[in-house]
């Protein structure tokens, strides 16, 4: 038994939910500073986004050092492998969340409001980042591959949100500029949605070594 | 839409599919004691199989009976088929001589014979009856060239081989086996007592000889059954527990007991 290389194994799991943790924590404080108008939990939010950032960059290190170090092979090569890949993807939720926040800085000036569809699709995703990183901790391949299959549900309810857009353009009701915001709120939403996917791909790679039915 | 031919494609072709040696139901005995157990396997031609497991788990003793250098062991019985090119090589008609000028072996400790590089090489060819002095040079040359040591040793031909370093040593030994032009060349950790960039002259050495040979190896040494090999068995108390390509048997292993030796979790 390699008692060092289960340590380190060990300690790599333990910041990839503390990353995970601080992410869906960042994605929480995002909706509730767009739902409330919160413009000082928005600013916290975008300033904590460095120390996401900061995680990601440890474990890089951590996993290049295990590669270089314990030459890992078949569920060690694997699991590492996806950490990796992993990392970036939850980083890149982290920046959303702070683009999030940012819009909602922005648009605090003005009054605005939240549609429902908006609350839903920031609840969805939400729920798929914690069950992504869920599944990487439980290796649980069933729930990551539930988290890909949930993506559909997020991408239709960007395409009811462009279509009640494109409404409220035409109608007038709202500033152009102000539809355009959440629209990109909405796309941002969307897109942590695909980083979960991407999360429970590699997932599903490390527990069965498939990656996304390859070979 | 249009394809780009020039994306590089996941490795699963494969030129050669011909079976070069095969294994049916070897069972082998060191008197009571079954060493091999129904070892069932097939070694492609013009790849590199390699044999990993834990000490004494029958990959060597699998190795030496490729060319039956285990009829030399006193007590040693084997039951079951080895074929080369489809004939029994274990068959009363087999003319073992001419079987292991087919399968040439290489060892851990490199082993020249205390004599010059040339007699080394030539040793084999003269045995079988080559003694034209200009055939045996082309033969010399031919063979150092091959094993990547000819720019090395062209000046000292008639100079001891014992004299050489352990990497040159084992070079030479892989020309010595390769002057008898052999089909198939079996090394039995043919680079553990060698230094790393002796162990990398012999593996790019190996990598290029597949071309031409097929090669059989065992290794303790995994990163390097993953770098060369293409095609790897796993060996456990005498049986063969996996066999796969390399790639795969090293990333997704199907049986726990490989996963749990190549990831150390025992053995």
């Amino acid at each position: 038994m390699r008692v060092h290389f289960t340590q380190q194994l060990d300690e790599l799991n333990k910041l990839l939910i503390e990353m995970g943790a601080l992410t869906e924590e960042a994605i929480d404080n995002a909706i509730k500073a767009l739902n409330d108008h919160d413009v000082d939990l928005a600013k916290k939010t975008i300033k904590g986004d460095g120390q996401i950032n900061h995680y990601s960059r440890v474990i890089e290190s951590k996993c290049l050092d295990l590669v270089l170090q314990q030459q890992p092979v078949a569920s060690d090569f694997r699991f590492i492998s996806s950490a990796l890949k992993m990392v970036y993807d939850i980083e890149r939720i982290g920046d959303m969340a702070a683009d999030i926040s940012e819009i909602v800085v922005y648009i605090s000036k003005k009054k605005y409001t939240v549609s429902n569809q908006i609350k839903q699709m920031a609840a969805e995703t939400k729920k798929m980042v914690h069950d992504s990183i869920d599944a990487y901790v439980n290796k649980d391949v069933e729930a990551a591959r539930a988290v890909i299959a949930y993506d559909d549900i997020v991408d239709d309810l960007l395409l009811d949100i462009k279509k009640e857009l494109t409404k409220e353009i035409k109608k007038e009701t709202e500033g152009v500029s102000q539809v355009l915001d959440k629209l990109m709120i909405a796309k941002y939403f969307e897109r942590i949605g695909d980083h979960a996917v991407n999360i429970g791909e590699w997932v599903e790679y490390a527990v069965t070594g498939i990656y996304k039915g390859d070979y | 839409m249009e394809t780009n031919t020039n994306i590089p494609q996941n490795e699963n072709t494969q030129t050669s599919q011909k079976i070069k040696m095969e294994c049916k139901n070897v069972d082998l005995f060191y008197d009571k004691f079954q060493a091999l157990k129904n070892v069932n396997i097939e070694i492609t031609e013009n790849r590199i199989m390699s044999f990993i497991g834990p000490s004494g788990c029958g990959k060597s003793t699998l190795l030496r009976s490729l060319n039956r250098m285990n009829d030399l062991v006193e007590g040693c019985t084997i039951t079951g088929e080895i074929h080369l090119d489809g004939q029994n090589i274990y068959s009363p008609q087999t003319d073992v001589n001419n079987l292991r000028k087919r399968v040439g072996m290489v060892f851990q400790k490199p082993n020249p014979f205390p004599m010059s590089v040339f007699d080394n090489v030539a040793y084999g060819p003269r045995t079988h009856g080559v003694h034209n002095r200009s055939e045996l040079n082309n033969i010399v040359e031919k063979s150092l060239r091959n094993a990547a040591i000819w720019d090395e040793l062209k000046d000292r031909l008639h100079k001891n081989a014992l004299g050489l370093s352990g990497g040159q040593q084992q070079r030479l030994c892989i020309a010595r086996a390769l002057a008898v032009e052999p089909d198939v060349l079996l090394m039995d950790e043919a680079t553990s007592a060698l230094d790393p960039l002796s162990t990398s002259k012999i593996e790019d050495l190996v990598i290029e000889l597949k071309k031409n040979y097929t090669i059989c190896m065992v290794t303790h040494n995994m990163q390097q059954a993953l770098r060369i090999s293409d095609d790897t068995a796993f060996f456990l108390l005498g049986e063969i527990i996996e066999i796969g390509k390399t790639k795969e048997l090293f990333t997704t292993p199907k049986d726990k007991r490989t996963e749990n030796y190549i990831t150390g979790r025992f053995g």
